[in-house]
């Protein structure tokens, strides 16, 4: 790569001979040096989980947080660069309220993910800038319709059923496709949500790590919030339990 | 051009017809039904006490989806219905689908607010969507935005309210509901002396809109004394 790249990876307005553009991919690279972050989608709304390192013992929990509240119905949770993330936020958050502003409803998920995607394309465009260094996923439930999308720092995105970005992508990925998500209600998806962020964490190389569980559904009344405490409680411990299971299980084999 | 001079003219208004605003001094209405609404409309443009049109046509489509019965102005209503629809067009295209009601309102009302000091309009937004169906919306002189399941206006609607409260009722079959709105219009443009023609009426559901037409001779009659 270091001889290919070499002169074309300064700026976003130039294309490689071989038609690529470095600083998109060197976004992306940003993006998989951070924690894993997933989102699954049941009948009844919508689960984000995220894997949030901790860098220092010193930080106070609760800080740094990787998901937000765009608007009442939508949320975001996001891998990469934080100070990237909360830049999206921001003008994901705009949107949502001149929306509602304008035409007095709240914004439909899918317009919202038009207009986010195409601001962070629009950072890959011109020399002056460079691409965001995050993926984030946007989730909604709106008149009975669970709703989510993953938008790459290119400005791709696509609509999911299950979705994963960050360090252990490719793990939560196989992971999710094992779930039935067409079957599952989020009260059961948060438990199975909690159990591939435990499951991924890769314990060698980064020590400490803080579970936010987030779900937007009929259960929270269409709003996106914080699970309850008690479900969270739930949810991390069934985690706990099958890693132990999963672990004892590796020995006996042994 | 210089100010045209009027000091031949008569002062008792009996020439207002060279130069008075066109206005729908009107009789509209619109109602909810099971599986959509019926909007219906007189047809008298008054231009002072001369009666420019008599077969005017005051159910102005927005989109297809989306009717408006306008009163007060011609000009002002037909522009602001003119501008919404633009509106809703374009935005119906970066959605993908179809624009709810809910916000073909919110955009006349934004309209009718900000220029309420310029405006004479008063407008009932009727239509149906698949997220709430059959809706009205009624956005008077100043910009207010309230949804009624039935709602008249125009000046014609001052002598019907009473019929209208008395006669409503919630999830009417189709065929009953033109008949109710056909009624609570005849007696208004009976009463009312500038409203009147024939009666135009709309059925908005699922499938788009239905057009009638009741003339003048057809007109339901009632005691007229």
């Amino acid at each position: 790569m270091s001889s290919i790249g070499t002169g074309y990876d300064l700026s976003a307005s130039q294309f490689s001979p071989d038609g690529r553009v470095f600083q998109v991919e060197y976004a992306m690279k940003a993006v998989e040096n951070s924690g894993t972050v997933i989102g699954l989608r049941g009948t009844d709304g919508i689960v984000l989980a995220a894997e949030k390192l901790i860098m220092s013992k010193l930080h106070e929990t609760s800080t740094n947080k990787r998901i937000f509240n765009i608007d009442r119905h939508i949320g975001m949770a996001f891998s990469g660069l934080i100070a990237d993330a909360r830049q999206i936020v921001e003008i994901a958050r705009k949107e949502a309220s001149n929306y509602r502003l304008q035409y007095g409803t709240s914004i439909p998920l899918k317009y919202l993910n038009d207009r986010v995607s195409m601001y962070m394309h629009a950072y890959t465009l011109y020399s002056a800038v460079r691409p965001f260094g995050c993926s984030v996923i946007l989730a909604s439930y709106e008149t009975d319709e669970p709703n989510m999308f993953l938008i790459d720092p290119s400005g791709v995105s696509y609509g999911y059923f299950g979705c994963a970005t960050g360090k252990a992508k490719q793990s939560a990925k196989t992971e999710i496709e094992k779930l039935k998500l067409g079957n599952l209600t989020c009260k059961e998806i948060v438990k199975e949500a909690a159990k591939i962020i435990y499951l991924v964490h890769d314990e060698l190389k980064d020590k400490n790590f803080e579970l936010e569980l987030s779900w937007v559904c009929k259960d929270s009344g269409g709003l996106h919030v914080k699970v309850p405490e008690s479900v969270y409680a739930d949810a991390e411990k069934a985690a706990k339990q099958a890693m132990e299971a999963d672990s004892e299980s590796d020995t006996e084999e042994m | 051009m210089p100010p045209v001079n009027t000091d031949f003219m008569p002062q008792d208004g009996s020439n207002d017809w060279r130069d008075a605003a066109h206005s729908t001094g009107t009789s509209i209405m619109a109602s909810e039904f099971d599986g959509g609404v019926v909007i219906g409309a007189d047809s008298r443009t008054t231009t002072g006490a001369y009666i420019a049109n008599r077969v005017s046509d005051k159910l102005t489509r927005v989109t297809d989806h989306i009717y408006c019965c306008r009163s007060g102005s011609a000009a002002d209503t037909e522009a602001i219905a003119d501008i919404v629809g633009y509106h809703l067009n374009f935005h119906g295209m970066e959605l993908g689908e179809e624009p709810s009601v809910e916000v073909g309102a919110a955009i006349f009302k934004e309209l009718c607010y900000n220029y309420r000091d310029s405006l004479m309009a008063g407008i009932l937004v009727a239509g149906w969507d698949k997220k709430k169906g059959g809706q009205i919306y009624s956005i008077p002189i100043g910009g207010m935005c309230v949804r009624q399941e039935v709602s008249i206006g125009g000046s014609g609607s001052s002598y019907v309210y009473g019929y209208m409260d008395a006669n409503y009722k919630p999830k009417m079959s189709k065929e009953d509901c033109v008949k109710f709105v056909t009624n609570t219009l005849a007696l208004a443009m009976s009463r009312d002396g500038s409203s009147g023609g024939v009666i135009r009426l709309g059925i908005i559901t699922e499938e788009g809109i239905e057009r009638r037409v009741v003339l003048g001779n057809e007109l339901p009659k009632f005691y007229e004394g």
